[in-house]
């Protein structure tokens, strides 16, 4: 009996695994196709039209074409780091999926260090990166590499401080915890801008960014700061195909490109539920309860959860597309400048805030 | 001054953004006027303006210079348009009718056959010379601007409608009356001398 109970724990944990394995693929699959469709409609084109209706199977028909590739690794490069880069790349923002929670009883692995291993995992990546540039030997990807990582840990740092200071509010690590103080199933006095309780009623009031204004500041901190870090426009100085051909990954064919982009296209939608957990009341409901139209709690539950996040972190996944198509890419020096002297200043003073507004308000 | 910038930059990012919001949500609209000599042409500024080609096309003009056509009915043999083109991509080639030909639609009478009447599309540059010099008005440029082919000798157009072994019969009945003609002159020549 014990066994078989052992067996249905690792069934699960695969299962689990495989569910989200698919999810971040077809998630991919979407936001290639979405990034293409939204690229397309801001410059007034119609974008990919003829694969399907509307061009829908126009991400499908490029994964197949990629699994046909031929894999061909440059004859200077160093092997093993070339071919294993994609994949620690990938797997690096996959584990960060494993402490993120969907909904009020809905989370792969229950840790109550969850922010700080997402943080962690997630910085594993340029890791791969940069065994990416080097095992390259080509000049544009090492170039690429360097910027990127140059740039992944500088940006590690407003943005680390700006989740600390909304840490500090919910004074908890664990993710699943996190959310639950942001919405009517907490156990603490929630209250709106530190003055008006809001326990009962929920909803969008209860979020973090709300409970203490000054995380506005730290959510805007931690939005440049993970665009930096997802290596996307306006800080996509690691690609810059204007400069670089495209970075790191020049050299990379069929599947191993594959596994790179599906990396970066889970590591959007990973720093966006990312924020939305810490910032923007993760699962919980926008809606409040309104004397007895009791909205919040209509809307409260595990597929509400899913359906929740899942729009919150699209929403956010749509901000980060529509900025990498109106801004203009930042100089290597401005965009240290913007870190050093713009992003870690504000986000210490966001966190000194933080520990006051604690003490004092809460 | 650090915050003057942040301000400024984020009123700049803003406007920006606006911009771009404004035309992704236009996407729903599309510009319909597709001829722009239309009165209203300029006036559709919002919207996608793709222009689907092989389902939708954008009206030409009408003396557009396109591909080529010879109505060879018409077609006096003159050689004027091969004579004419700067990049000698028709090539003509002749054969004197035994007496006339008959007529092309305007009158003219014709005395030539056209044994072969090629023009190569693929070298024409399509400058529109040769249907100016034509003094039957038989060779023109159409509306037709969309070929493609996977065999490049496909692009030269024949427009004759003779097959080789007529215009070999009417080499011969040429070479024949042309032998009697010298005949009948030698003839002459020689009743001449013998007076």
């Amino acid at each position: 009996m014990a066994q078989i109970s052992e067996l249905n724990f690792f069934v699960t944990y695969i299962l689990v695994a495989i569910l989200l394995f698919s999810f971040t693929a077809l998630f991919a699959l979407f936001a290639v196709y979405a990034e293409r469709k939204v690229s397309a409609f801001i410059q007034d084109r119609l974008g990919p039209m003829e694969t399907g209706k509307f061009g829908s199977l126009q991400t499908l028909a490029d994964i197949l074409k990629m699994l046909q590739k031929e894999f061909i690794i440059p004859r200077a490069a160093d092997k093993v780091l070339f071919v294993v880069a994609p994949v620690i790349i990938f797997i690096s923002v996959y584990m960060g999926f494993a402490s993120l929670p969907w909904a009020p009883d809905l989370i792969p692995s229950k840790i109550n260090l969850g922010v700080f291993y997402v943080f962690a995992i997630v910085s594993v990546e340029s890791v791969g990166i940069l065994m990416a540039g080097w095992g390259s030997n080509n000049k544009y990807s090492l170039l690429g590499a360097l910027r990127s990582v140059a740039q992944v840990v500088s940006y590690e740092i407003p943005a680390g401080i700006a989740i600390i200071s909304a840490v500090m509010i919910s004074q908890s690590l664990d993710l699943q915890e996190v959310s639950r103080l942001q919405g009517i199933l907490t156990d603490q006095t929630t209250k709106f801008f530190g003055f008006w309780d809001v326990t009962k009623v929920g909803g969008i009031f209860a979020w973090n960014i709300f409970q203490a204004p000054h995380l506005i500041i730290a959510y805007v901190i931690y939005f440049i700061a993970s665009l930096a870090e997802c290596n996307r426009a306006p800080f996509d100085i690691p690609e810059a195909e204007s400069e670089l051909v495209s970075g790191f990954h020049t050299e990379y064919t069929g599947i191993r490109f594959a596994f790179v982009f599906l990396g970066e296209y889970s590591m959007m939608f990973l720093v966006g539920m990312f924020g939305v957990l810490l910032f923007l009341g993760g699962w919980n409901t926008p809606l409040p309860n309104i004397g007895s139209v009791t909205l919040a709690d209509w809307t409260t539950g595990t597929a509400w959860g899913i359906i929740w996040i899942v729009a919150k972190v699209l929403l956010v996944v749509f901000v980060q597309m529509w900025i990498r198509w109106t801004l203009p890419r930042l100089r290597v020096d401005q965009l240290m400048d913007l870190c050093w002297k713009v992003l870690t200043p504000l986000a210490f003073l966001c966190m000194l805030i933080s520990g006051v507004w604690r003490l004092l308000v809460m | 001054m650090i915050i003057k910038n942040t301000i400024s930059s984020f009123v700049t990012a803003w406007k920006g953004l606006a911009l771009t919001l404004k035309h992704f949500l236009a996407a729903g609209k599309k510009r319909q006027t597709l001829d722009v000599k239309k009165d209203n042409y300029f006036a559709e500024q919002e919207g996608i303006v793709t222009v689907q080609y092989p389902k939708e096309k954008i009206p030409i003009p009408e003396v557009g210079r396109y591909q080529l056509h010879v109505e060879i009915d018409d077609c006096i043999v003159c050689d004027l348009c091969a004579k004419i083109c700067p990049v000698d991509c028709i090539e003509i080639e002749s054969i004197k009718g035994t007496g006339p030909l008959g007529q092309t639609s305007d009158g003219t009478v014709k005395r030539l056959h056209a044994a072969k009447f090629d023009i190569d599309m693929a070298k024409c540059l399509y400058c529109g010379l040769c249907t100016v010099v034509c003094p039957t008005e038989c060779i023109t440029m159409t509306n037709q601007y969309d070929r493609t082919v996977t065999n490049v000798a496909e692009l030269t157009y024949k427009f004759s409608d003779m097959t080789p072994e007529e215009a070999e019969e009417k080499r011969q009945e040429l070479a024949k009356q042309q032998a009697e003609k010298q005949a009948a002159k030698e003839a002459a020549m020689k009743a001449k001398k013998g007076e």
